[in-house]
């Protein structure tokens, strides 16, 4: 849900439900990190209940365009760090056996 | 720390000079350079990169990754989605069976802390809920006997299963694995342990009967699960049957004469709704730790330097003329513990005052005894994180961390979805 003005969407407050710190937290940090984000934060507004406000204020952009793009960055982060660690496990498995078929 | 002078004279500057002290305004043909990266100076960069942990508290501890934190002295903080993927280093430093313990280098805590909640949390695994007590005769309760069923760690795939449909749905070999457990401690045998080896898998779901209408001759009773006679299920299951992980796990002691006999049944779940369904048994990071040597540590205060340390971070190295200096030969081992950095009271007096007793027969010029905190620099590096995933045993690690990754990614594509 997005809680913002029709006017200015630039700025404005995305409630996400079922969401958590998890992901909450990331995708804040992907938001921070882009240049055209002026402010970004979450908080979650009741801890029994599972929801989070997520806010964005741009330099311009529409708000939703900017977070979406945070969560596509996020998406494509995690597909590069899920692509080097089983790189870098196979990697291991085979020095392993590598060093075993040496001492053999 | 002279480095750290000449930058606070060009802090003033826009953009650090590398070479040239040029006071006051920029030269015009450095302007007209191309693509000039602006550099923060020294002291900045070691407090965005480095938790410094003084005796008292640990300082700069915010990563500061806000993408115009430093816009003031013209230095770009945005990092783009390309250099997070150049920078990215994942080095595997230990992996067996059971855990793996890997470095993850140029990322934030914001996503290492998200891994870690989603390896506690929300990764499914396979773990008993429903028991079905036909007679327990034993000195354990049926709800204390029903709770330590649940947490004992059942080597099954959960991907080969859906989650159980809470509506009341059908509980069939697509959402279920019925387990069978039948002790009898017969009068005149010395007491039974029971231990997790005594649970016997039913392939063919449930035979407890479920209904009290009488059966007829050619219809089956009807049991708590539905189980079609799927024989591919029996094929996967082949070879690696569903189990308890560990076989050695007590579960109740029975004496002479009494019995257990129950139907336990393992569903689908995540750790956020009972923690009996998180795959680990513990998932943790922290930050790489780095200990610098301010100055030289010689001598005495070497060998005194070394035998403090209970990580064993330091070691002696020799420099010829029977004079040796502490070394930092381990600090990744570091606990940071603060052991070398802490000063005892009643000791710094005692050597002040020996100090002073020498100096004043010698007449030599009283030099002041270092503080431990100058000599010793305990940091953290911000973006480097040493991985420790400990699995239950039924999931491998490494796939573990690559589920919770994927999970990860499901939820962004959720939220994607939800806001076009």
């Amino acid at each position: 849900m997005e809680h913002g003005s029709y006017t200015d969407l630039s700025k404005s407050t995305f409630s996400l439900m079922d969401e958590d710190h998890t992901f909450a937290n990331s995708v804040r940090f992907t938001l921070n990190q882009d240049p055209r984000v002026t402010f970004c934060g979450y908080s979650i507004p009741h801890p029994s209940e599972n929801r989070v406000n997520v806010r964005v204020q741009t330099t311009g952009d529409p708000a939703c365009e900017v977070l979406k793009d945070g969560c596509q960055d996020l998406m494509l982060m995690c597909q590069h760090v899920r692509s080097t660690f089983e790189k870098a496990v196979n990697d291991f498995k085979t020095s392993k056996t590598g060093d075993h078929m040496d001492i053999v | 720390m002279s480095e750290s002078d000449d930058s606070m004279s060009e802090i003033d500057a826009q953009e650090q000079n590398h070479s040239n002290g040029v006071g006051g305004g920029i030269p015009d043909y450095i302007m007209n350079l191309d693509n000039i990266p602006a550099k923060l100076p020294t002291h900045l960069e070691l407090h965005k990169t480095r938790v410094i942990c003084n005796i008292d508290a640990p300082q700069h501890t915010d990563p500061i990754n806000y993408s115009g934190a430093y816009a003031a002295l013209g230095v770009d903080n945005s990092v783009r989605l390309d250099n997070f993927c150049q920078n990215f280093k994942v080095e595997v430093k230990r992996f067996t069976d059971e855990d793996i313990e890997f470095d993850m280098i140029g990322i934030d805590p914001a996503i290492a802390n998200a891994f870690r909640r989603i390896l506690i949390a929300e990764v499914p695994t396979m773990a008993i809920e429903r028991v079905y007590i036909a007679n327990n005769t034993s000195l354990i309760q049926d709800e204390v006997l029903a709770h330590r069923l649940g947490l004992i760690p059942i080597n099954a795939d959960p991907k080969l299963f859906e989650y159980p449909d809470n509506a009341g749905g059908e509980n069939n070999e697509k959402n279920t694995i019925v387990f069978k457990l039948h002790v009898h401690c017969v009068k005149g045998q010395p007491r039974i342990t029971v231990k997790s080896d005594a649970l016997k898998w039913l392939p063919n779901g449930s035979e407890l009967i479920a209904d009290d209408t009488k059966p007829n001759a050619e219809s089956k009773p009807k049991t708590f699960t539905s189980f079609r006679d799927n024989h591919d299920s029996k094929k996967k299951f082949a070879k690696n049957p569903p189990a308890p992980k560990n076989l050695d796990i007590i579960l109740a002691k029975l004496g002479p004469g009494q019995e257990i006999e129950l139907e336990a049944h393992a569903v689908k779940g995540i750790g956020k709704t009972h923690a009996k369904w998180s795959p680990v048994a513990t998932a943790w990071y922290r930050m790489l730790p780095e200990v610098v040597l301010m100055e030289d540590v010689v001598d005495e205060m070497a060998e005194e330097l070394v035998s403090k340390c209970p990580a064993k971070v330091f070691d002696i190295e020799d420099i010829g003329e029977g004079r040796r200096r502490a070394r930092v030969v381990n600090a990744r081992a570091c606990t940071l513990c603060r052991e070398c950095i802490r000063e005892k009271e009643s000791e710094d007096g005692a050597d002040k005052k020996e100090k002073e007793s020498e100096d004043g027969a010698d007449k030599a010029i009283v030099i002041k005894k270092k503080e431990w905190e100058d000599l010793i620099s305990l940091r953290r590096v911000k973006d480097h994180f040493i991985f420790t995933i400990e699995s239950t045993g039924a999931i491998s690690p490494d796939v573990l961390f690559t589920e919770a990754v994927k999970i990860l990614e499901d939820k962004c594509e959720r939220v994607i979805t939800e806001l076009s």
